[in-house]
C-alpha cells in the first residue's frame, strides 16, 4: 500500500450518521474479482438516480467537491457488511483521508490496510469541519507523524491513533511480510498446539 | 485465581506473540471462505508466490451469488466468474469446497455449525460480518475484510487489538410468541447500532440459557448490527448436546475430553466485564423495524415515530431520511403497514426451527394474493430435513415458493430481488437502503411474524393468530 504522512486535500461533507457499507458500495458491484475499478460505483444510489443520471442535489456531485480527497462523515461510519470493497471504492474514487467521530471496527481495519487514514476527532471537531467545508475550496492539512489536523483559518485538532497502525500507514508496509518475519512465533505455537510444524 | 470471562480465556489460548506497542498476534482455528470476499485474497497469494498455510483449517462454500431456482442458470456473467474463480482457487490451494451441487452446500454460517466445524473455544473468521453467528457455541468468531482473509490464508494468524468486554444480560423469561429474533431486535432498538463498537459481547441471563443452539445463533448473528464484531454465549449442556455426533466434532472418548474442556471455558462466576447492559425478556414483544438501520424498530403494538421524538439533531435527520426512504408517515401503527414481499431465510433465520416456526403459522392458511412469499432454507441439509417433515408441502400449499439454499434475498446478489418501492417482511438482518434491491423497503421480523405478514398481507401480531400455540 501507499505510505501516507502529510496530506492536504479538499474536504467533502457527508453529514449522516451510521453510513453503512451497503451505501458506500452497493452489492451489485461486489462481483468483480479484482481490487481496482470500484471508484465509479462509490455511493452509487446516492450519486445516481434509477436511470443512471447524476443526482445534482447530492453533495459529492456538486462542482465544488468534484476534486475532494478528504471525506468528513457522521458517527459510526462504515457499519454493516465486512466488504473491503468499501475502502477500495473510496480510495479508487480519490479519498485518501476520512474524518469521523467513530468508525465500525471492521471498516476501520479494512481502511488502514489499504492506506486510507481514518482520523477520529471529537463530535464537536467533526461538526466544525462539516460547517467550514461548506465554503468552496475548503482544504485541510493532515499530519500523521504529528497526529494533527489543521486548516488555513485557525482550526487545529489532535487525533489519537494506535501506534501499530500509525507505523504501518507511515511506511506503507505489507502486513503479511511483516507477520512472516515473526514466523518463528507461529511455528512455536503450532508445535505446542498441534505437535508439528506446517512450514 | 483471577476470574475470567470466556472472551479472555479464548484470547489467552490463542496468543502467538505479544509485544509492547503492537496488537496481539492471534492464531485462527477455522477460516471459512466464500466466493465474494476471497478472489482478491487468493490473487494476492499468487502474486507473491505464497501458499495457504493451513488448508486443513480452511473450508469453503458458495452462497452469496447462487441461484435458488434453476440452480445451474447463472444469468449474470460476473456472478458466474466469481463462482468459477472460487472453484479454481480451492483446487489450486487444496481447500475443501462444498460447491453448488454438493449435499453440504449452504450459507457459510449455517453449515459450519451443522457440520460440527464450529466448536467452543475456537477462533473462527470469515470474510463476512455475520461470522459472529458462530459465537453461539462459545467460539470467538468475527468477520474480516479481504486483506485479512489473505493474511489468514498466508499465516493462519491475525493482528488483533484486545477487545473490551460487554455483557448483555437478558433477564427473566420470554413471553408467549416471542422469539430469539425479537430479543436481538429489541436489544439493538434499546441500545443502538453502535453500542458494541470496540467490544466483544457475551449474552448472559436466564432467557439466553433457555434458548436452543439455533436460537442462540440468531442472537449472536446480529451482534454486528449492534456494532460488535463478535458476540458469544458461554457453552453449556445445550451446546454439548448439539455437537454430539456431528461430522467434524470430536468422536467417542475424544468428545468426552473435549466436553470437559469446553465447559471449563464458560465465564467464571464473578468475572468482570468492561460494561454491562440489561434487558428484561418479559418486556419484549414481537418486533418489527420501520427504518433503515436495525435499531429503528419497536414492538408490533408500536407506531412509526416522528423525527421530533428524537433529541439529537443527527437522529432527527436520520429518522426523517429513513421515513422518506421507507415511504412511511409518522404515527402509522406498525400493524397497519401492508407488505408486498415476504422473505424467510438468511444466516439469521433459515435453520430448521425457523422454518418450523413459520410453517406453524402458514399451515392451513393462504398467502394473500398481492404478496410474493419465498422460503429459502439455509443449507441443502436443512432443505432435506424440512422436506422429510413435510414443511415444504405446508409452505407450497399456502402459496409460498420453496427454494434451494443460499443467501438469496437477504442481500439480493442473485436474482432474488425486491423491486423498487416494494415492501418486504424479511427474516434477515439488515434493513439498509437498497439492501434487498435498489429502492426496496425492508422490515426485519422473526420467521413466525414473517409468515403472519404473508397470510394477512400486513404486519400482524402473530400472537393473535389463534391456532398458534407455544
Amino acid at each position: 500500500m501507499q505510505p501516507i504522512n502529510q496530506f492536504t486535500g479538499v474536504v467533502c461533507p457527508l453529514n449522516r450518521p451510521n453510513i453503512d457499507t451497503d451505501q458506500i458500495i452497493p452489492k451489485q458491484f461486489l462481483k468483480r474479482i479484482e481490487r481496482q475499478g470500484f471508484g465509479q460505483f462509490v455511493f452509487y444510489h446516492w450519486r445516481f438516480d434509477d436511470n443512471g443520471n447524476k443526482r445534482e442535489d447530492f453533495v459529492m456531485n456538486q462542482p465544488q467537491y468534484a476534486n475532494a480527497e478528504v471525506l468528513v462523515a457522521g458517527e459510526n461510519f462504515g457499519c454493516g457488511s465486512s466488504r473491503e470493497h468499501a475502502p477500495w471504492a473510496l480510495l479508487d474514487y480519490g479519498f485518501r483521508v476520512i474524518i469521523a467521530s467513530s468508525y465500525a471496527d471492521i471498516f476501520y481495519n479494512n481502511s488502514v490496510k489499504n492506506g486510507i487514514l481514518a482520523v477520529k476527532l471529537t463530535e464537536e471537531e467533526v461538526a466544525e469541519i462539516m460547517e467550514r467545508s461548506k465554503e468552496e475550496g475548503y482544504r485541510i492539512h493532515v499530519n500523521l507523524e504529528e497526529q494533527t489536523v489543521n486548516d488555513d483559518n485557525g482550526f487545529t485538532a489532535h487525533f489519537d491513533i494506535d501506534p501499530y497502525w500509525k507505523k504501518m500507514l507511515l511506511n506503507g508496509w505489507d502486513e503479511i511480510s511483516v507477520t512472516l518475519t515473526d514466523e518463528d512465533h507461529i511455528r512455536k505455537y503450532e508445535e505446542k498446539m498441534y505437535g508439528k510444524q506446517f512450514s | 485465581m483471577t476470574k475470567k470471562t470466556i472472551i479472555e480465556k479464548i484470547w489467552e489460548n490463542h496468543v502467538v506473540n505479544r509485544e509492547e506497542g503492537k496488537p496481539d498476534l492471534l492464531y485462527i482455528d477455522l477460516h471459512l471462505v466464500h466466493e465474494v470476499t476471497s478472489p482478491q485474497a487468493f490473487e494476492g497469494l499468487r502474486m507473491n508466490g505464497r501458499r495457504v498455510r493451513r488448508p486443513d483449517l480452511t473450508y469453503a462454500t458458495m452462497d452469496h451469488n447462487v441461484p435458488t431456482i434453476n440452480r445451474h442458470i447463472i444469468n449474470d456473467p460476473v456472478s458466474k466468474t466469481q463462482i468459477e474463480t472460487l472453484e479454481q482457487n480451492c483446487r489450486e490451494f487444496g481447500i475443501e469446497l462444498s460447491d453448488i451441487d454438493h449435499p453440504d452446500q449452504g450459507i457459510v454460517h449455517v453449515i459450519g455449525p451443522q457440520l460440527g466445524l464450529t466448536q467452543p473455544g475456537k477462533t473462527i473468521v470469515c470474510g463476512d460480518s455475520h461470522t459472529s453467528t458462530h459465537g453461539a457455541f462459545g467460539a470467538l468468531s468475527f468477520g474480516i475484510g479481504t486483506s485479512e482473509v489473505e493474511h489468514v490464508l498466508a499465516t493462519q494468524t491475525l493482528w488483533q487489538q484486545r477487545p473490551k468486554t460487554l455483557q448483555i444480560k437478558v433477564n427473566g423469561k420470554l413471553g408467549f410468541g416471542v422469539t430469539a429474533k425479537d430479543i436481538i431486535l429489541a436489544i439493538i432498538a434499546k441500545f443502538g447500532v453502535n453500542a458494541g463498537v470496540g467490544y466483544v459481547m457475551e449474552y448472559t441471563g436466564e432467557a439466553i440459557r433457555n434458548l436452543t443452539m439455533e436460537e442462540r445463533m440468531t442472537i449472536c448473528n446480529m451482534s454486528i448490527e449492534a456494532g460488535a464484531r463478535a458476540g458469544l454465549v458461554s457453552p453449556d449442556e445445550t451446546t454439548v448436546e448439539f455437537l454430539r455426533g456431528r461430522r467434524y466434532a470430536p468422536q467417542g472418548e475424544e468428545f468426552e475430553e473435549a466436553t470437559a474442556r469446553w465447559l471449563a471455558l464458560a465465564t467464571d462466576e464473578g468475572a468482570e466485564y468492561d460494561k454491562t447492559l440489561e434487558i428484561d425478556a418479559a418486556e419484549i414483544e414481537p418486533q418489527v423495524t420501520w427504518g433503515t438501520n436495525p435499531s429503528m424498530g419497536s414492538g408490533i403494538s408500536g407506531s412509526v415515530p416522528s423525527p421530533d421524538d428524537f433529541e439529537r439533531e443527527a437522529d432527527k435527520e436520520s429518522v426523517r431520511l429513513a421515513l422518506d426512504y421507507m415511504g412511511l408517515e409518522a404515527g402509522t401503527k406498525l400493524s397497519d403497514i401492508p407488505v408486498d414481499f415476504v422473505f424467510i431465510g438468511s444466516c439469521t433465520n433459515s435453520r430448521l426451527s425457523d422454518l418450523r416456526a413459520a410453517a406453524e403459522v402458514a399451515k392451513g392458511r393462504k398467502v394473500k394474493d398481492h404478496v410474493t412469499a419465498i422460503v429459502v432454507p439455509g443449507s441443502q441439509t436443512v432443505k432435506q430435513q424440512a422436506e422429510a417433515e413435510g414443511l415444504d408441502k405446508i409452505f407450497t400449499e399456502a402459496g409460498f415458493q420453496w427454494r434451494e439454499s443460499g443467501c438469496s434475498m437477504c442481500l439480493a446478489m442473485n436474482d432474488d430481488v425486491v423491486p423498487p418501492g416494494k415492501r418486504c417482511a424479511s427474516t434477515s438482518n439488515r434493513n439498509f437502503e437498497g439492501r434487498q434491491g435498489n429502492g426496496a423497503r425492508t422490515h426485519l421480523v422473526s420467521p413466525s411474524m414473517a409468515a403472519a405478514a404473508a397470510v394477512t398481507g400486513q404486519f400482524t401480531d402473530v400472537r393473535q393468530l389463534s391456532s398458534v400455540t407455544h
